[in-house]
């Protein structure tokens, strides 16, 4: 039979070496908080004539209004035209905004300018979101580890089925860190609210997978009373690895893939981290929370130091 | 007649039902003064249009009753101002969230109706106050909320001869100093009506009606006060500051300002359904352009319609019988969560239809652990029965827990969303767990009555064809 469970520190390595680079991007760069979180304002602008004015002079013009800290980029449009103008800046109002624009039609010679989105948060809603969001995290991390705790109660150390959970969660949520690092560097990607949804679509899904893993170890320790605990654990992964293929792979990803490829530019960053988040869920259930359940069967924290001493 | 009969029976009428309130021009069921219609509702992102989020100053003390009041205000205004369709809902403890679909320049109204709309009537003494002066009055100081009008004081009054008829200010003389704190005699609380006609050289003006208690005091006053300047201010700034020429009694006024039209109306609506009870900054704006949203709905559409048709490929090809079973149960389960989506109505945003298309993996996902457990029981030498009846059993309490940890997340979710008038953070939610729920009941009843059906009834000799289960 397939032994995965031999084979868990190479696993263990894997994950490292996916969660790192990112992580280190991270560090360095800090976080990519996108307006939602930060206070701040975009206003997308299309040019139907296609005459986009240069980004110095779209600066020069919120300077002249006494706004810092203004990145210009030009994106394209559904039609595969490059006549989107995308302004970042400082929390402007409403009136600001429609000035801008006038003053825009006027000096780039562009009556026909649509504001195609504008979006601007203030600072004050933007540090409560943010403390809320963290506040959101946490407690659907901690209610889906009491609810763990709860349906595995009547095995022995049902406690260390909820804290591998959210070990494997917490797997999961600096994959999807890393991500965003990444993509953070490749593609402008920032954290917003849709990030935070995912997020914690991420955290719920990936705690079903734990649930029907552990479920498996918990029907089988029932069954085979006599097997040790390594070779009950991996035999209920392989028991039901051919559904978290399935599940997980064939029906849930290729959703996602359809929405990240045919979905548009509005959520392809939203498909592209649910679609990589609920993979590591599904990795991370046979991978990571049902080895680290039997390395602390095992108590092998305790061979760890002779294995450095020998080496 | 067995019980998976039954069951079909029911899930037929259901499919009806549900595909009938699907229909595109469904005409809606209307009875007696009962009327339900069922229509698709589409989120701002995907029709284009304009959310606001206000926010109650932090420094201002607030009321649970004080912000519903506001946004039932707010939306009032805006219907008598001719916008259509806005919805203001509360959203938190100091948050108004305001949604104004299709238009994307709606900053003019939100202007317009985010004004407290305070008027108040100030005693200025002896010397009038320029027209657009910001003054300070004794009115609302302690907090915000206070509702009560302040007692009328007596100020000393000079025996000076009255002329017929409050005029509009007299020689405006710049001597306000800012530092001046103004009494208040009356607020907008204590007028009956407002409306808005044109005096005798065509200015337009706005027309008030004190309330009796309002006729009371104001005679009382303008008696004693005769010579002296009246101020009629709005928000802390001056309209006009009228002279007293002789005590008003009957209790009616007119109010003038150089008014347009337009201006006059905006003062009339703020004025008829009272002042805000807070002041409300405007804290968040999200504008998505029309055209947009159209593109975000189709692209959307045409990425659910493929998931859907590679995802129902995979599971006939791989779970034969019971795999085409299954879609048709995903296919009963999309009818009855679009059915229930106009029903309540959901109103569907982009993350909406992500989230549906996720809970759709649920929906399949109880259905391959069932047909995996299946398999397995048929390899075990178990007959059809007891593999069906086994299959069920043994996946109920993965489906269930893992089901129910979906669950808490959404509600969760939910939570964060409604606190901060993220409607989309919440459109997802709420999709996802009534997804999850509808995908229970298809997964577990709708495929089994139909599976039994199709290996009892319909295909007898399925048993000696392991093929069929992909054995």
């Amino acid at each position: 039979m397939l032994d995965i469970l031999g084979k868990r520190y190479l696993f263990f390595a894997i994950s490292l070496l996916v969660i790192v680079p990112g992580l280190i991007i991270l560090a360095i760069n800090g976080l990519p908080l996108a307006i939602d979180f930060k206070g701040g304002s975009i206003l997308e602008l299309r040019f139907p004539s296609g005459n986009l004015p240069d980004t110095e002079s779209v600066v020069n013009l919120y300077t002249e209004l006494g706004f810092k800290e203004v990145q210009v980029q030009t994106a394209l449009s559904p039609n595969g035209q490059r006549d989107l103008l995308v302004i970042r800046s400082p929390f402007i109002d409403d009136e600001t905004k429609i000035k801008i624009v006038q003053t825009m039609q006027e000096r780039f010679n562009a009556p026909d300018i649509v504001v195609n989105r504008f979006d601007s948060v203030g600072p004050v809603i933007a540090q409560q979101v943010t403390e809320r969001a963290a506040l959101a995290v946490a407690v659907a991390a901690l209610a889906v580890v009491l609810y763990i705790t709860y349906a595995f109660r009547g095995i022995p150390h049902a406690f260390r089925y909820g804290v591998c959970a959210i070990i494997a969660m917490l797997h999961d949520i600096l994959v999807v860190f890393s991500l965003v690092g990444i993509g953070s560097v490749l593609f402008g990607w920032q954290m917003d609210s849709l990030f935070l949804t995912a997020l914690l679509t991420v955290v719920g899904f990936s705690t079903q997978d734990k649930i029907v893993v552990f479920d498996r170890i918990r029907e089988n320790s029932s069954i085979y009373r006599k097997l040790p605990f390594e070779k009950l654990a991996n035999h209920s992964i392989i028991q039901t690895l051919q559904r978290s293929i399935n599940t997980q792979l064939m029906t849930v990803e290729f959703m996602l893939l359809a929405l990240a490829l045919f979905g548009g530019v509005t959520l392809r960053e939203f498909a592209v981290i649910l679609l990589v988040g609920l993979f590591s869920g599904t990795y991370s259930s046979i991978f990571v929370a049902a080895p680290i359940l039997v390395v602390w069967e095992n108590q092998e924290w305790k061979t760890w130091f002779k294995r450095q001493a020998t080496a | 007649m067995e019980q998976r009969h039954v069951n079909l029976i029911l899930i037929a009428i259901l499919l009806i039902a549900a595909i009938w309130i699907d229909l595109p021009q469904n005409p809606g069921i209307k009875i007696g003064n009962f009327e339900k219609r069922f229509e698709t509702v589409l989120g701002l992102d995907l029709r284009g249009g304009m959310q606001v989020i206000l926010s109650v100053p932090p420094e201002i003390a607030v009321t649970q009753q004080n912000l519903q009041d506001a946004a039932i205000i707010l939306e009032n205004r805006s219907n008598a101002l001719g916008v259509s369709e806005v919805v203001f809902q509360t959203a938190g403890e100091r948050i108004i969230v305001g949604e104004f679909p299709g238009a994307t320049n709606a900053e003019d109204v939100i202007n317009k109706i985010r004004q407290v709309g305070q008027l108040e009537f100030v005693d200025f003494g002896d010397t009038p106050v320029p027209e657009g002066t910001i003054i300070e009055t004794d009115f609302g100081l302690t907090t915000s909320t206070s509702t009560e009008t302040p007692a009328p004081t007596v100020t000393p009054t000079t025996g000076e001869t009255s002329t017929p008829e409050t005029t509009p200010e007299g020689s405006p003389t710049p001597t306000s100093t800012p530092t001046t704190r103004y009494h208040t005699v009356l607020t907008g609380r204590d007028l009956k009506s407002v409306g808005v006609s044109r005096d005798t050289l065509g200015r337009y003006v706005v027309d008030i009606e004190f309330t009796d208690e309002g006729a009371r005091i104001f005679k009382e006053w303008t008696t004693q006060n005769v010579g002296k300047y009246l101020g009629i201010v709005l928000d802390k700034r001056v309209i006009s500051s009228p002279v007293i020429r002789e005590p008003i009694t009957e209790g009616r006024g007119q109010i003038e300002g150089n008014f347009t039209s337009e201006t006059a109306n905006a003062l009339a609506v703020q004025l008829r359904y009272g002042a805000l009870p807070i002041p409300l900054n405007i804290e968040q704006i999200r504008v998505v352009g029309p055209t947009l949203g159209q593109d975000s709905l189709q692209k959307s559409l045409l990425a659910g319609v493929i998931g859907f048709i590679i995802v129902m490929l995979f599971m006939g090809i791989y779970y034969r019988l019971p795999g085409v079973v299954a879609n048709l149960a995903l296919l009963t389960y999309a009818a009855v969560t679009f059915a229930i989506f106009k029903t309540i109505p959901v109103t569907l945003t982009l993350p909406g239809i992500a989230g549906f298309l996720l809970s759709t993996g649920s929906a399949l996902d109880a259905n391959i652990l069932i047909f995996e457990r299946l398999k397995e029981e048929l390899r075990n030498g178990r007959n059809l029965r007891q593999a069906l009846d086994l299959g069920w059993k043994r996946a109920w309490s993965s489906i269930r827990d893992s089901n129910i940890s979906a669950l808490i997340t959404s509600a969760i979710l939910f939570w964060f969303g409604s606190t901060f008038g993220a409607s989309f953070v919440k459109g997802f939610a709420l999709t996802l767990a009534l997804g999850v729920m509808v995908s229970l009941f298809t997964a577990i009843v709708v495929t089994r009555a139909l599976l039994e059906t199709a290996v009892f009834d319909l295909f007898k000799d399925v048993d000696k064809k392991p093929g069929w289960f992909g054995l």
